[in-house]
């Protein structure tokens, strides 16, 4: 597979992935005003999967559309980073998840601005508007849940623990990534590690958070290697077009 | 966790030049929350180039039982209202 496709394959993923875990809060938020918020932040990032696999289909020219590429691949031939793809957990969980990624893709979407391949730069530049709001909701909330009630503070920072081993694989390259580098197509993931870890501390230490020790880091997601988790939320978001293929509103 | 949270009154200005009109209410547990609550519920159709929040608890209003003392006054004054002029074209937002 062609370098370009696979490298929009995993923007495309990691948002649709999210999107979908976000979107099934619906109902469930812990107030409807966090209800409509948090299907506002899915349908943005619906949007913008939309935009990275349109491009990644038409650079693939294999005949598939978006729809078949969100619909139609099973777990191991998706492409995200394993962060987005772990459950919703408990309100907290949700916003450290949201909060982890939104700071990467922000640094990483304005990085993508300056692509030598205009269509990444110009989704980028369209995105990264949306990722700036979805940044400033959940820095917000893990700082009133940070520093909210005893109860809050605890599950913030166990989701801030169980999840920091999911944060590495935002920042480690493959041969993929070098290939989209060298070309001026794609940014090296790991020169936005530093930006990302002083902006999350400092979030953490205004949250009264503790920043947990670097240790292992899960990797595998951007080459297709996932949790089961993945499987079961792709069981149920495809459900319908693989019972019913080709069936319209 | 619901009753917990103020209410708060929501107020868009839709372009500029014209002034902050209320839209609607919601609950939110701080003033940033209630800004961000309402960018979402109330301006997701380009509604809006502006936002207001105001604690419905800062509102002070009129008493209704007071209604006939304020306002029936000012019904049978015909004179006061700027219906006897022409309104020249091109005049917008009067």
């Amino acid at each position: 597979m062609n370098a370009r496709v696979e490298y929009v394959l995993r923007l495309g993923d990691s948002a649709l992935v999210l999107a979908q875990r976000s979107a099934a809060w619906v109902a469930h938020a812990p107030i409807m005003e966090e209800d409509v918020a948090l299907a506002n932040v899915a349908l943005d990032l619906f949007g913008q999967a939309k935009l990275w696999l349109e491009y990644a289909a038409e650079i693939e020219g294999a005949g598939r559309d978006a729809d078949a590429l969100a619909f139609h691949r099973d777990a191991d031939e998706y492409r995200n980073v394993l962060l987005v793809e772990q459950p919703n957990g408990n309100f907290a969980d949700t916003i450290v998840r949201g909060y982890f990624y939104d700071a990467w893709a922000e640094l990483n979407l304005n990085a993508l601005r300056a692509s030598s391949d205009e269509r990444i730069a110009a989704i980028a530049a369209k995105s990264v508007k949306e990722t700036a709001y979805h940044l400033q909701r959940s820095r917000d909330w893990l700082l009133r849940l940070g520093d909210g009630t005893e109860l809050s503070h605890e599950r913030v920072q166990l989701a801030v623990d169980e999840l920091w081993r999911f944060s590495g694989e935002l920042f480690i390259g493959d041969e993929i990534d070098a290939a989209m580098n060298a070309q001026g197509v794609g940014s090296d993931p790991a020169t936005l590690r530093e930006q990302w870890l002083e902006s999350v501390r400092a979030a953490l230490a205004a949250a009264t958070l503790t920043t947990p020790e670097d240790g292992w880091m899960q990797r595998g997601g951007k080459q297709g290697r996932h949790s089961e988790a993945l499987s079961y939320m792709l069981a149920e978001m495809q459900v319908l077009p693989r019972s019913h293929p080709g069936a319209l509103w | 966790m619901k009753n917990e949270w103020p209410l708060w009154e929501i107020f868009v200005r839709s372009e500029n030049g014209l002034a902050h009109k209320h839209v609607g209410s919601l609950h939110a547990a701080d003033a940033e929350m209630a800004v961000q609550n309402a960018r979402d519920l109330y301006t997701r159709r380009n509604e809006g180039v502006s936002i207001w929040v105001v604690r419905s608890s800062d509102i002070v209003a009129t008493d209704p039982s007071q209604r006939e003392a304020l306002f029936e006054p000012s019904e049978d004054k015909a004179y006061r209202h700027a219906t006897f002029y022409q309104v020249p074209d091109g005049v917008k937002h009067l």
